[in-house]
């Protein structure tokens, strides 16, 4: 056994097949049913400050596709998984880029027109 | 049965072992799709207020089914983990098994989905009647697109493991499948969040 960093595919666990990575998908559909179950709460529940509701709901849905990159995707930041967080890396930049970069544009799109 | 390949993958000089080749490659599809929903979630957050008198979200979304949907999905992206567990350990019972589970659970999504959707064509919130029901059906309809291509795939799966068993070519295609059905789930948590509960707090 040598220990130079190797490359995984996307998706493979570690450890391989067996408990620790039933342990994970356990993990992982534990929190994603806590952090679904508090987003719907959140939004139904008159008990929170309103206008805070909006972020909440946000920072819970970023929360969850975070726990379901790591429990169910395998994604870590292990050596042999480089590749595979770079392009996730890469995809969060655009997705960020298009969806920020279309609200702050069409918001200002009126300010912005010529007279 | 053999073990997953990428356990031992190539060493240095040597190319990279075919499933991380093609894992790869078809993580850096998804992305792309994942870049593709997030012009449609963008042009759906500009229209949102753009309802032209018709109904908005408040008016038109039952979070009850959805949070059924959500259920649906979510458990069926645990079974899709488990039957990726029997496919490495070369468990075919396991495999039909949890195959079998993941498709009822997604095939209950949309046909949840689509009654959602026929009820609210018949209420007369059809596509053609504003910029946000044309930016909603346009999101969610191709989320839900996904998830039938999804079923019909894993049914496709399921044959092959019948008829060619677990070879490397079908190991690998039951790789890309669980990738394909894990970022499915994730685009829908960005979904119910953003369309259904944001769209049904704002009324």
């Amino acid at each position: 056994m040598d220990d130079t960093p190797r490359d995984r595919a996307p998706g493979d666990s570690r450890e391989g097949p067996g408990q620790s990575e039933l342990r994970a998908y356990l993990i992982g559909i534990g929190l994603a049913a806590l952090l679904t179950a508090t987003s719907f709460w959140v939004a139904t529940t008159s008990v929170l400050w309103a206008p805070g509701v909006a972020v909440g709901l946000a920072v819970l849905a970023i929360a969850q596709m975070g726990v379901h990159l790591v429990f169910f995707l395998h994604v870590t930041t292990g050596p042999d998984n480089t590749n595979n967080v770079l392009a996730v890396a890469f995809g969060v930049l655009i997705v960020g880029l298009v969806v920020a970069g279309s609200l702050w544009i069409m918001a200002h799109l009126n300010a912005n027109m010529m007279p | 049965m053999t073990t997953i390949a990428a356990i031992a993958p190539g060493r240095h000089g040597l190319p990279p072992d075919k499933r991380i080749v093609v894992g790869y490659g078809f993580w850096t599809f998804l992305l792309s799709d994942m870049v593709m929903f997030s012009a449609l979630f963008a042009t759906y957050a500009v229209l949102t207020r753009a309802t032209a008198g018709g109904p908005g979200g408040a008016q038109l979304f039952h979070l009850t089914p959805v949070a059924i949907e959500t259920g649906c999905l979510l458990l069926s992206s645990f079974t899709c983990g488990l039957m990726t567990l029997a496919v490495n350990g070369g468990n075919r019972t396991g495999t039909w098994l949890g195959g079998a589970v993941t498709f009822a659970l997604g095939a209950a999504f949309l046909a949840m989905e689509i009654r959602e959707f026929a009820a609210m064509l018949t209420l007369g919130a059809t596509p053609q009647r504003s910029a946000f029901l044309s930016g909603f059906f346009t999101l969610v309809g191709c989320h839900g697109t996904h998830v039938g291509i999804g079923l019909l795939w894993l049914a496709v799966m399921m044959a092959q493991v019948a008829g060619k068993g677990f070879r490397p070519s079908v190991q690998r295609r039951l790789l890309c499948f669980s990738l394909f059905w894990h970022a499915l789930d994730i685009i829908w948590v960005a979904l119910f969040s953003i369309v259904y509960l944001m769209g049904s707090i704002d009324g």
